[in-house]
């Protein structure tokens, strides 16, 4: 118990009538770093600010050694901040800044004397103490932010993008000097990134957050290795995400070919999401070795290896990493290791909406009505079931019934997978040959004959 | 005709027009009638009269202490109402905002005038207490404006990290939030105190006047043709703001370019 400095226990917060946190739960070991990662709106910041005690969880606990801090305000929690952009005080000097904390403490002047100078050491900002915060740079201010928040010895330092602010350059430097600096403190840093190589490079785990929602945790090298879902293999890295159906324990099928895998416990014939990543294809000339061919359609140098995208002979796009170029147009034999096959759950299979029967052509579901066929009667509460191949996008959205947003996409080898938000926040899933923009608006039809449509309460 | 339009230069000539016959002139007449006497000769004798007249430094002491008083209090109401207003927590409408200015749209004289039929008809007895009562009522947007202005747009991570490095509300408030406030705050003082030294209506209206203001003796001396005196006061008080003015000139600078 002791071991976790922090826990959180079914943490939920709303603004307004938008849920950003859903029942949060996780624990923080002593002494570990740890990285909230996500896209911007996951509400990874939120759970940073309830921990540091700017905002109050509507539902659920934070306990810290143990000891639930909700009645704690921000001054009294044994946690220090550095803030995204860096809040350093603009009418105090570097050194006024720094002791700002350990003043209020009432912590004897010879000391904060000291422990101030021996910050500005860690931060290799000696020979700063004078010196106007304005007169800083962006690098220098991030590392004066860093000493304010250390300087007062906390149990917990937690860093809310203490690096997005910085040039790619500097950022790398930075990285490497925090990784430094949480093993010479050995306090436990809490950071926020959306960043997922910062992410990678720095933590020891990783929580990968959408949506409001913890997607997976792990340390760095599982949650790149073995994503859990689409979104977390999406987001970490280069990914080929593919539909894939699961034969047997260790045999899987995909791209229209079978492959030895190391997966075990999906049951027979049952569809799940395939993770490749590009630098886990590779080439042969073998034919004994080759599981499958492919044509190289492009062909990138990236400076370490070159990104080459193939067409397979079964017709999918695959994307692959190596550091020999293959030629545009060669035909290549290429393999997988079973290792490097990571078999996903499918999340869904297809689209279930809350519906109710208007007539004999109509059902009300999202509060517009859909031209449905259905032998129901008017009033009857309904649950809409629609393949992700049932639903048709429209670019004028007078032609839909309802209108959306294109919120996420993948790529799935030979279409894509996409996420369509309508104004009131439901998904709707759509596969489609269609290429759409993040932030598209669009008009979302249902195709007749693709719903099934069952009564609710059966 | 062409080319004089389309020389960016001359369009400042109008300007330049207006500050020299309205704002230049003016004031090397009100300076060379100052120094001149009653035949027009070079003198010294205003500034002697000034300086040896106890009710001529007598009004001007007063006028300081009102103006001073007037400050101080335009600063202790006002300071709090423009917190409250820039708050997100206590006020979530532009309207209570508008409501604060609002007294800003109608003529200060109206609102004198009226609020002196107030006080006739509360039977209240007209003087110091009425005087700066008016003053405040007149000069308060002036306070609560620039320092409005400039809390509402202070970044409130400032007085997050202050509480997340220990500081209770109270000192968040004394260390972070005061400091920074003090632009908009010395930018108040330049507002209020600059026409409350100079003002005569408010006294005339809201002492009966009982009590005289510098601006009052000023007004009186032009009045009965004493031009020469009447310069001498005037360029004292020009002085005086000139002073206040350049003392919280480079302090106030980042709260007024928001002002309206």
């Amino acid at each position: 118990m002791s071991e976790h400095i922090i826990e959180v226990q079914h943490l939920s917060k709303s603004f307004g009538n938008k849920k950003v946190l859903e029942d949060i739960s996780f624990y923080i070991k002593k002494g570990e770093f740890i990285t909230f990662l996500g896209p911007s709106g996951c509400g990874k910041t939120t759970l940073l600010r309830m921990i540091a005690g700017f905002l109050q969880p509507d539902e659920g606990t934070i306990l810290m050694d143990g000891k639930d801090i909700a009645a704690l305000p921000p001054h009294k929690r044994e946690l220090n901040t550095v803030f995204q952009r860096y809040a350093l005080f603009p009418h105090l000097d570097v050194y006024e800044n720094i002791a700002f904390g350990l003043k209020l403490k009432g912590v004897p002047e010879k000391e904060i004397d000291q422990r101030v100078r021996k910050v500005l050491k860690l931060v290799a900002m000696s020979d700063y103490e004078d010196r106007d915060i304005e007169t800083l740079s962006g690098g220098q201010q991030q590392r004066i932010a860093i000493a304010r928040a250390i300087v007062n010895q906390p149990k917990i330092l937690l860093l809310d993008e203490p690096l997005a602010a910085l040039d790619l350059k500097m950022r790398k430097d930075m990285q490497i000097e925090l990784k430094e600096m949480h093993r010479k403190l050995g306090i436990t840093f809490i950071y926020v990134t959306h960043d997922q190589e910062e992410a990678l490079t720095l933590s020891d785990t990783i929580v990968v957050m959408n949506e409001g929602r913890i997607q997976q945790i792990g340390t760095p090298t599982d949650i790149y290795n073995e994503p859990v879902n689409c979104f977390v293999a999406d987001f970490i890295g280069e990914s080929n995400i593919l539909k894939g159906q699961m034969i047997r324990d260790r045999r899987v099928a995909f791209i229209k070919h079978e492959f030895d895998c190391v997966d075990e416990g999906f049951g027979e014939d049952v569809p799940v999401d395939v993770v490749v990543r590009p630098e886990d294809i590779y080439f042969t000339t073998d034919p004994a070795k080759c599981q499958f061919k492919a044509k190289v359609s492009s062909c990138i140098f990236k400076g370490v290896h070159y990104e080459m995208w193939v067409d397979t002979d079964s017709g999918f796009e695959l994307m692959i990493q190596d550091y020999d170029p293959y030629p545009v147009g060669s035909e290549v034999m290429l393999y997988i290791d079973p290792d490097d096959i990571q078999v996903m759950k499918k999340e869904r299979t297809a689209n279930v909406f809350d519906g109710v029967v208007k007539s004999a052509e109509a059902v009300t579901i999202f509060g517009e009505d859909f031209p449905l066929a259905t032998d129901l009667e008017p009033g009857t509460e309904v649950r809409v079931e629609v393949p992700f191949t049932g639903i048709d996008l429209m670019d004028n959205l007078d032609d839909g019934v309802v209108d959306g947003e294109v919120h996420f996409i993948l790529y799935m080898g030979n279409h894509y997978h996409l996420q369509v938000r309508t104004e009131k926040g439901e998904s709707v899933w759509v596969d489609t040959n269609d290429i759409w923009d993040k932030g598209d608006l669009v008009g979302i039809v249902i195709k007749p004959g693709t719903a099934k449509i069952t009564p609710k309460n059966e | 005709m062409s080319r004089l339009i389309s020389k960016r230069s001359n369009w400042s000539l109008p300007y330049a027009i207006f500050l020299i016959f309205f704002v230049a002139l003016p004031l090397v007449l009100v300076a060379m009638y100052a120094f001149q006497d009653a035949d027009g000769r070079f003198s010294l004798e205003g500034f002697g009269k000034f300086f040896h007249d106890p009710d001529a430094l007598k009004t001007f002491a007063v006028s300081l202490e009102v103006a001073i008083e007037t400050t101080l209090l335009c600063i202790l109401i006002g300071y709090p109402a423009a917190w409250i207003l820039a708050s997100k927590k206590y006020n979530r409408s532009a309207v209570t905002i508008i409501l604060f200015i609002m007294p800003m749209w109608v003529n200060a004289l109206m609102r004198t005038l009226a609020t002196a039929q107030l006080f006739m008809m509360l039977d209240v007895p007209l003087g110091k207490g009425t005087l700066l009562f008016g003053m405040v009522y007149d000069f308060l947007p002036f306070m609560i404006y620039p320092i409005y202005n400039v809390l509402s747009k202070m970044d409130k991570s400032y007085a997050e990290a202050a509480q997340d490095l220990g500081a209770s509300p109270a000192t968040v408030f004394r260390k972070v939030t005061l400091p920074l406030s003090m632009p908009g705050v010395w930018s108040g003082i330049l507002m209020v105190f600059m026409p409350t030294v100079s003002t005569f209506a408010i006294s005339e209206f809201l002492t009966n006047n009982k009590f005289k203001l510098f601006g009052t003796i000023i007004q009186d001396n032009i009045n009965n043709g004493m031009w020469n005196y009447g310069a001498v006061l005037s360029l004292i008080m020009l002085v005086i703001i000139g002073i206040t003015t350049l003392l919280s000139k480079d302090k106030g600078a980042s709260a007024e370019e928001g002002l309206i």
